[in-house]
């Protein structure tokens, strides 16, 4: 039996008889049309609640002496983005970026990180253990299309991407793996491994790929200029290149949220990441390229409503995804907002999810690809149902 | 130097060169009797010490609440304490590898893999090098019943497997907290462990099996620990059998009828021919594999014998590819460094040289991607990116592991024997530098491969 679909005895019967429905789409190569789907996962739980501030509720000031004093910038006349995030303002103005509020995956209540994101990534609920899926959603979404090459699909960087690992072929690769050779070595190579088909496509690839770095425009957008790029400036700039050419999904993760201490310093360095890596995506995709792209960014959990003692805050559950693209409605925060008083908390403690961030994912594979309800609620998101998850339309123009 | 006798290494062992007293399919074998000298030898981390950790962990708790700036420096140094265990099992194994029975190696790494944990947490980080030591290593030449036993009372497969969440719903403390099953392990257990995933199990089975489990947990003064409190009073009825009575004895009653049971000789032995000889592995290896598994009642002395002299353990050609741990092992190997060498190399290079490229190959060291353990495809690691880790690393480490690197034509006949062809050798041959021919000598097929 085949192991990828083989959820042995789960309650979600969805996913135990996962008779995929084959996608039909519109012409046009590669298999999954002309939409980018860009999914970063941001790692260690970050605050939602520090980066899109609901400075329009009381409690929000009452809870958060400290943090809720660091500079922000108003989005509307209730939430603040957080200063950090400040040069992706021209986004939101532009429609170009957006923020789902107080969404969180199914997991609730143990607050591990690693459960948290196996369950991001593999896309279950809590009727699952974590580790029974073993392959991630964005996967099961190509499964469920026919045509599939491997170059449809990349994760980047040297974080493993459980979200898009599975039975159906991507590539990953890391834009500062290096390949140190001669000419004369590498002609050597390539003849030790001339008899070898497997051994002879890897390397042919890899002296491929460490010659791509992506479109090589600087910062101030000149083409043809190498530039010096930060370590998530590269990742974003090899995702973006490859979705110039043929994929049309790219997967990469920003570490750094786990912010329990110190969190106005801390989250310096990952904000700066996240504003580098959407920022660096625009700036070498095509302006028609990047009208048909989305990115989601999203993480485990979200922080505890309250300050903790060390002025950071600690694992908590309903947080925000950022959502950004050409392809998408900026301009707004989705999401219900469910309000920082102690009675309307999750636990008495979190931010309240008012939505599960699968559907939003969703409705998003569903716009761009076709993808239709009964696969997504049954193999991509097995459990998830579209018509109680609180949300999940409306992200795409 | 016979062919049989470098195929045995490549695929029994770390490859060549060749220990004179493991030469042979039977050597090999001699060579897992007797006491665990390379454990003895390269120690790695004991449940005592990883236990520590936990035991600070609770005590932070109580520390939080009072003065929150000691608890962070302490929550800080269980991380720093919890890497040095890590650390120290990563070289215990490397040295084990270099330095102890090659065969007895290989089988310990395969069951570690079969058994697969991963840590959760900082105060978690010692625990499967201690697994590996205390309920995998004693038990590579018994029956397999014993390892089962050993593996379900230790503290790192009841964290990893969540089964210290799992309480018996009309137990007493499964009433007082509300709390419940949690079946994680009991599915594992069957899936992964023993019968396999094709085997007629059911969802009853595996709520059953997760009853009878319920009073396996850990506790911080002991280690593992029964507790009576959480187990579920009654008898439970697994695969059709009853299993009634106190404490663990009808919890190893199962483990020992598990063991038995012909789903799982099917299960373990294809998956020990796929391992170490194919991917697609002669279905009479795989036959005699089971048929020895079912008639000695597992014990895996009697079944790797068969593994190692079963005609299709030897022929066909080198179908699988080294994972990076071993491919890493074999290269420190083929380069002559001492189990003393690697476990006595300075922290800084060691994991520059030796564990972060292993993630780079795709081998995050001792964090599998799942409770199923590594994959087997030789197309799972031979990737783009996994490719060009190994060829990085093949053209720059040696030489600062080796001063001054020997001849590459002599590494190559030295590395690899009968299996470097004349293609390869004449590329060696022609290579620029002595580090490039090196690095052709580690990169190519024929290293990779077994």
């Amino acid at each position: 039996m085949d192991r990828r679909y083989f959820l042995k005895g789960l309650a979600c019967s969805a996913a135990a008889h996962p008779l995929l429905t084959t996608v039909t789409l519109a012409g046009g190569s590669p298999a999954l049309g002309e939409n980018r789907l860009a999914v970063i996962i941001l790692r260690g739980a970050m605050d939602g609640l520090d980066v899109v501030q609901p400075r329009g509720e009381a409690a929000f000031a009452a809870r958060r002496p400290g943090l809720s004093a660091t500079p922000a910038l108003p989005l509307d006349d209730f939430f603040h983005l957080h200063a950090g995030l400040g040069a992706l303002l021209p986004l939101w103005q532009a429609g170009e970026l957006a923020f789902v509020h107080a969404t969180s995956t199914p997991y609730r209540d143990k607050r591990s990180h690693f459960d948290g994101q196996d369950m991001l990534e593999a896309g279950t609920g809590m009727d699952v253990a974590p580790a029974a899926v073993r392959d991630g959603w964005l996967n099961r979404m190509l499964q469920s299309v026919p045509g599939i090459v491997a170059e449809t699909a990349y994760a980047v960087g040297r974080d493993e991407m459980k979200v898009l690992m599975g039975p159906a072929p991507v590539r990953e690769w890391a834009p500062d793996q290096g390949l140190p050779l001669s000419a004369q070595g590498r002609r050597l190579l390539e003849r030790i491994c001339h008899d070898d088909p497997l051994f002879r496509e890897a390397v042919a690839d890899a002296l491929d790929l460490t010659q791509r770095d992506g479109p090589r425009r600087d910062a101030a957008g000149t083409a043809g200029a190498a530039g010096t790029a930060t370590p998530v400036e590269a990742v974003a700039d090899f995702a973006a290149g490859r979705l110039m050419e043929d994929a049309r999904i790219a997967a990469f993760s920003l570490n750094g949220w786990d912010t329990h201490r110190g969190q106005a310093e801390a989250l310096r360095r990952p904000l700066k990441a996240l504003e580098q890596a959407i920022l660096r995506l625009k700036l070498q995709l095509s302006p028609e390229v990047w009208a048909r792209t989305a990115v989601l960014a999203m993480t485990e959990f979200g922080r505890t409503v309250a300050e903790n003692g060390s002025r950071g805050t600690d694992h908590g559950t309903g947080g925000v995804m950022v959502v950004a693209g050409g392809a998408i409605r900026g301009g707004r925060v989705f999401g219900r907002w469910p309000g920082l008083d102690e009675a309307a908390l999750y636990d008495r403690r979190d931010l309240m999810p008012t939505s599960d961030v699968r559907a939003w994912a969703a409705g998003v594979m569903r716009g761009f690809y076709g993808v239709d309800a009964a696969t997504l609620e049954g193999a991509v998101f097995p459990g998830l149902d579209l018509g109680a998850a609180g949300g999940g339309a409306g992200l795409l123009l | 130097m016979t062919d049989r006798a470098v195929t045995a290494a490549f695929r029994f062992g770390f490859g060549l060169p060749l220990d004179p007293a493991a030469a042979t399919p039977e050597a090999l074998l001699a060579g897992l009797s007797g006491p665990d000298r390379a454990a003895m030898a390269w120690p790695g981390v004991t449940t005592a010490e990883a236990l520590v950790l936990l035991q600070r962990e609770m005590g932070l708790r109580e520390t939080k609440k009072t003065d929150p700036d000691a608890a962070a420096a302490e929550a800080r140094a269980i991380q720093r304490a919890g890497l040095i265990l890590q650390r120290q099992g990563q070289r215990a194994t490397f040295a084990r590898a270099l330095g102890g029975a090659p065969l007895r190696e290989r089988l310990a790494w395969f069951w570690t893999n079969h058994f697969t944990t991963v840590p959760k947490g900082r105060n978690q980080l010692g625990w499967p090098s201690a697994l590996r030591d205390e309920a995998i290593r004693p038990h590579l030449a018994g029956p397999f019943a014993a390892m089962l036993k050993a593996v379900a009372t230790h503290p790192a497969m009841l964290f990893y497997l969540d089964q210290i969440g799992s309480f018996g719903p009309a137990s007493k403390r499964g009433k007082a907290n509300g709390r419940g099953l949690n079946e994680n392990y009991a599915r594992e257990l069957l899936e992964l462990h023993t019968l396999g995933v094709e085997a007629a199990y059911t969802q009853a089975d595996v709520r059953e099996l997760a009853e009878l489990l319920a009073g396996l947990t850990v506790r911080p003064a002991d280690g593992f620990f029964f507790d009576a409190a959480r187990a579920e009073p009654g008898t439970e009825t697994v695969l059709g059998v009853e299993y009634g009575g106190r404490d663990t004895a009808p919890i190893f009653r199962l483990l020992e009828d598990l063991a038995r049971r012909p789903e799982t000789a099917a299960h373990l032995a294809r998956k020990l021919a796929v391992h170490f000889v194919s991917d697609q592995p002669d279905p009479a290896l795989v036959e005699a594999l089971a048929t020895e598994w079912r008639a000695s009642g597992g014990d895996l002395s009697r079944v790797t014998e068969v593994l190692l002299t079963h005609p299709a353990a030897l022929s066909g050609g080198a179908a699988k590819v080294r994972p990076p741990g071993e491919f890493m092992a074999s290269a420190l190997h083929a380069l002559c460094l001492s189990g003393d060498e690697v476990y006595g190399m300075a922290e800084g290079p060691f994991q520059r040289l030796v564990i972060r490229p292993l993630a780079a190959m795709g081998q995050r060291w001792e964090a599998p991607p799942g409770p199923n353990g590594w994959p087997e495809a030789a197309s799972a690691w031979v990737t783009p990116v996994g490719m060009a880790a190994r060829i990085e690393w093949a053209m720059q480490v040696p030489g600062r592991l080796v001063v001054p690197l020997p001849d590459p034509r002599d590494l190559a006949r030295a590395a690899l024997g009968t299996h470097a062809d004349a293609a390869l050798l004449g590329a060696v041959a022609a290579a620029e530098s002595t580090r490039e021919g090196t690095g052709l000598v580690f990169a190519s097929p024929a290293f990779n491969r077994r």
